[in-house]
Formats: C-alpha cells, structure tokens, sequence
C-alpha cells in the first residue's frame, strides 16, 4: 500500500466528479430544494404565528419539519453515494481500465483506497454544504437554531459514507448495477429495521425488537440516523418526554431523546473499516 | 540466465477447472523482440498478466527484471499496452500520459518531456488537448502504445499493439518495435497477426490450448528454403542437381532442400548445360503463417511429420520426356 498511490487515485477520482459536473448538478439540485423549503418553512411559520400559536410549539413544528428535511436528503446522499460508489471500481475492471492502471505499481488496494477516499470527499464535502444550507435557511426564515448541528451533519456524513463503503466494497466482486442496488436495499432496510423496532415498542412487542436491532447493528445508517435527529430536535423533546407522554415520544421514529451512544459511533466507524478492508482483500483476490 | 530480463519457468494458470495455460517457459534478453503467437484463447494475455503481476499462477515460477513474478517494484520498468486499451475517456491525452508518470512515480522534473516524446512518437502531439474519448480507436491505440513508452521502460509489453490501426499505423509500430530493441528494451509482442510477429521478432512462441507448442527464432521456425525444379530431357537429373543440395522426387517436379537461393542461376545453368529443359524453378520458403496452421489445425506430431521432408540423396525414377503436369 503506497500513501503516494492512493492520494493520485483520489484526486483522478475528485477530478472526475468535478469533469462529469455531477457535483454541480446535485448541488445545484440541493440549492434549489433547500431554496424551496425555505419558503415553504416561512409560509408555515407565518400561518402558525398568525393564528395565535406560541413560539415554543411553532419551533417543536419547525424541528419536525427540519427532521423530515434531514430524513428526505438522507435518502438523496444514501442514493447519491451508492450510485456513485458501485461503479467506481466495479466500472474500472469492467471497461478495462482498472487494467492499465494496475500495471503500474501500485497495488489493488491502493486503487480501492484512493476511489473510495475521492467518494467520500465529495459525498461527505456535499452532505455537510447541503446539510448547512438547509439548516441555515431554516434558521434565517424561523428563528430555530437546533441545538447541535455539526453532529447532526456528522452523523449524515456518516451515513452517506457508510453506504458508499458497502456499494464499492460490493464493486469490487460484483457488477456495478447490482452493487448499487444491493447498498440502497440495505440503506432502507436498516433504516425499516428502526421504524420497526420503534412501532414494536410503541406496541410492547417486546419479542421481535432483538431481531430489528440485528438488523440495525448489521448495517449501522440507522443508529446514525438517531444523532441526526436529536442534533435537529429542540430541547423542548427533552422535556415534554420526561412528562406523562413520555411513552409516546420514546417510540416515536422521528424523535431521539437521548444522543447516540459512543458505542454506536465506534461501531458505525469500525463498520466502515471492516466493509472497506472486505472490499480491499475481496478486490486483492480477483481474477482480471 | 541472470542478466534476463524474463525468466519464467512451468507457469500454469488455472482458471476454476480451466486450463489457461500450462508449463509454460520464457526467456527473454535485454534488447530481444520475443512474439507470443496463438490463436484467440490460446493463453497469450494469461501469460502476460502473469508476467506484469495482474494474476497469480497457479504453478510455475519465475523473474521480471530481476524480481520474482507479482512484485510490484518491477512494474516501474515496463510499459504495458493492453489488448482491452481503455482509459478514463474524460481525460485529455495529455491528462491521461501524466497520470500514468505520477502512477509509474517517475520524477516529476521529467514528466513532461516525457509525455511530448510519447506523444510525439505515436504521432498525436497535435492531439494533446483532446480528450480520450473524442479520439478514433486507433488514436486511442496509439495513445495507449505511448502510455507503455512512458519513461524508457526495459520491458514493453504490447498486446495485440495493431488490432486497431491502420496500415500506415502498423508500420510505425514495428518501427517503434525496433527502436525499443536498439536502445536494449525487451519486448513481448502479443500477437496473432503472424506477417507482423515474423516481420520484427526475434524469438517466437507459439502458444496453443494453454501450451506452447513451438519456440525458437522465426528463421529455425521455418526453416531453410527449398528449390523446386521441373526438368524434363534428362536420363538422369538427381545427379545434376545433387551438388545444390538434397533432392526429392515430387508429383510435380524435384525439390532441393535445403538451398541456397542465391545459387539459383547455376542450377539453370547446370539443367541446360546438362542438356535438360527447364519448365519451373520455384523457390519455396515456409512463411511462419504455414507453420502456425498446421501447428494449431494438425497438432504438433502430425505437423512436425508433415514438415520434416523426406531426403532423398539417391537416383531417382528415370524422367520423363515429357513436361512434368
């Protein structure tokens, strides 16, 4: 493995993002989007506060909002990141030009590392652009700042490049279509696998809730998805949940009243080593 | 041996129970033109991505540079052209020749004399700014060959180098062949365009079902040339043709072999003085395309037999008059 190598495939990897102007189209994409909730966002809070609502229920509204915000551009990056990683390596070998390059010495690692460290750079450098945007957008036409927006971005970062690791890991063996697939498929079953664990508790289906955290554990986008929540929710959550409704807000899927366990994050980052270094030995063993 | 630039020794490839190739042995000197020849299967790329470190054999040993075969540290001194020449099509050409002198780590100070000698020998420095994709496939081609150049590489390695020029492209390719070799580069010539391999290798190795089944210079290949002669008005015309070489009776004439070719003005002299009449002298030299046939359509015992000719040094039948049919 050669430190030199992977920086050169990484910047032939951001070079081609920025050459194939995909970046500029997702994040022109973004601007417009979050251009779009902005008024949206200022139409509701300006109908709320004209009704007489208070500005504590109008900010929880506007958190919940933000949530869904933050839930929808998930999905974008998870898709983003997985569409963008499967063909990064599973393209190379396949249109042959993994061939020439690997004739030079440098090792299938270094060739895996340095597409998979460009993918990140991008995925996570739009995630946390977008991901301000919106925040920032919301913030200057509500007045609601979350309580802790950079883990929040952190932990969308998180996801986005966990996905990517397992859509180019899955590259490495298997045809970039399918590759792709298969992480978007895990992406949503994971997060599934947290909605359902959330309905199982609300509902004291206590049995199968074991099951859907196996499912959370396997593939960790929707432990991270819980920091995205309680960075965005306003400490209002807190309170109301330590109230006579708590049994409600602690099953809500939507709602995270405690941070993300350091566990978690150890986990999510140790998840995303072990699936690149599958990648890396799985890419070492192929045939070209 | 040591001073080889390839050395390998038994290399067998198996892919699941597929036989790619198998007991395969090369030698390859510095400033040698070595062409792999074979059908399309035959293990030719096998060979060459087990030479260049991209697959792993299955058996066998042996050495690149000095090195033992997969290690990386020798793929800094060969140019690779491969037979699937595909780059990112996104790239100018230019882009393109510098990517590969930052993955080759050759000095940055020379990159780019470099890359305009490349260009320059494979005929696109006015294409520089152009990207991969907008260039015609042999462009590409010839791009990909001045890829293998960058850096003066000891070994280059090009698999089917002409698949996709033209004429005009196909000689400047043995013409680069040839520079390679003047200035001590090795090179593996991966090939089944038989008049091209014949044309600029030293060495041949016919490889065929996984297993090389010829190997020598394309001259031992294929042999010396023959005569053949149709005689008519002589009692005796073995005898007058005996001191050219050995003779052979055939259906439609006789046949010295081996013979000097140069030496063709006296053997006309020598049937006219000898009273005879000549009605054909045909020289006859096996092209490397004949051997490779019926290597590959015959197999090797049969063609061998078929090749080796029947000498007959002796008289033979009393001719006839009459010219032969």
């Amino acid at each position: 493995m050669s430190i030199r190598a992977i920086l050169v495939i990484t910047e032939l990897t951001l070079r081609e993002v920025l050459r194939r102007r995909l970046l500029w189209v997702l994040l022109g994409l973004s601007a417009v989007s979050v251009l779009f909730v902005g008024w949206v966002v200022t139409q509701l809070v300006a109908q709320a506060r004209d009704s007489g609502m208070d500005e504590a229920r109008v900010m929880l509204g506007v958190s919940q909002v933000l949530v869904i915000i933050a839930f929808m551009f998930s999905f974008v990056l998870a898709m983003s990141g997985a569409f963008l990683a499967a063909p990064a390596v599973a393209s190379d070998v396949e249109s042959g030009v993994a061939l020439a390059m690997l004739a030079r010495p440098i090792s299938r690692a270094d060739l895996v590392l340095g597409r998979w460290l460009g993918l990140s750079l991008v995925t996570g450098g739009y995630a946390v652009v977008s991901a301000a945007l919106a925040i920032g957008v919301v913030a200057l036409v509500s007045g609601y700042v979350p309580p802790d927006p950079v883990t929040a971005i952190a932990c969308l970062v998180g996801q986005s490049i966990a996905t990517l690791t397992l859509a180019l890991a899955l590259g490495t063996r298997l045809p970039s279509m399918s590759a792709g697939a298969i992480a978007v498929v895990a992406f949503g079953g994971a997060w599934l696998g947290g909605f359902l664990g959330s309905v199982a508790g609300l509902l004291r289906a206590q049995a199968i809730v074991p099951t859907l955290d196996i499912v959370r554990f396997l593939f960790p986008t929707d432990l991270l998805w819980r920091g995205v929540i309680h960075g965005l929710e306003p400490p209002i959550i807190q309170l109301l949940a330590r109230g006579v409704d708590r049994g409600s807000y602690a099953y809500d899927p939507f709602v995270a009243l405690t941070p993300v366990p350091t566990e978690a994050v150890l986990w999510s980052i140790a998840w995303i080593v072990l699936v690149l270094a599958g990648g890396v030995l799985a890419f070492r063993r192929r045939e070209l | 041996m040591s001073d080889l630039v390839v050395r390998a020794t038994g290399l067998r490839k198996l892919y699941g129970h597929r036989t790619a190739l198998d007991s395969l042995d090369l030698a390859v000197a510095p400033g040698q033109v070595l062409g792999l020849l074979g059908p399309n299967g035959a293990g030719k790329t096998t060979a060459v991505k087990l030479l260049l470190g991209l697959a792993r054999p299955t058996a066998g040993t042996g050495s690149v540079l000095g090195l033992p075969l997969g290690d990386r540290r020798a793929r800094q001194r060969i140019g690779y052209l491969p037979e699937l020449f595909r780059y990112p099509a996104w790239l100018t050409a230019r882009e393109l020749l510098r990517l590969h002198c930052r993955l080759a780590d050759l000095p940055r100070g020379t990159w780019s004399d470099q890359i305009d000698q490349a260009l320059g020998i494979v005929g696109l420095l006015g294409r520089a700014g152009d990207r991969v994709g907008d260039l015609s496939k042999g462009m590409q081609q010839r791009l990909g060959l001045g890829v293998a150049l960058l850096g003066e590489p000891d070994l280059v390695i090009l698999d089917e180098p002409t698949s996709a020029l033209d004429p005009v492209g196909r000689d400047d390719v043995r013409a680069i062949i040839r520079a390679l070799r003047g200035r001590g580069a090795a090179v593996i010539l991966n090939s089944h365009l038989l008049g091209e391999v014949e044309r600029v290798c030293d060495e041949v190795v016919i490889v065929h079902r996984g297993r090389a089944i010829a190997s020598g210079s394309v001259r031992q290949l294929v042999g010396a040339p023959s005569l053949r002669v149709a005689v008519a008005g002589l009692a005796d015309p073995v005898s007058v043709l005996r001191r050219f070489g050995p003779v052979t009776l055939e259906q439609d004439g006789l046949l010295i072999h081996p013979m000097e070719l140069e030496r063709t003005p006296e053997v006309v002299a020598a049937v006219i003085a000898a009273g005879g009449r000549l009605f054909a002298v045909e020289p006859v030299q096996r092209s490397l395309e004949d051997l490779f046939l019926q290597l590959v359509r015959t197999g090797v015992t049969e063609a061998t037999e078929q090749f080796r000719l029947p000498v007959m040094t002796g008289p033979v039948g009393p001719p006839t008059d009459e010219p032969p049919s």
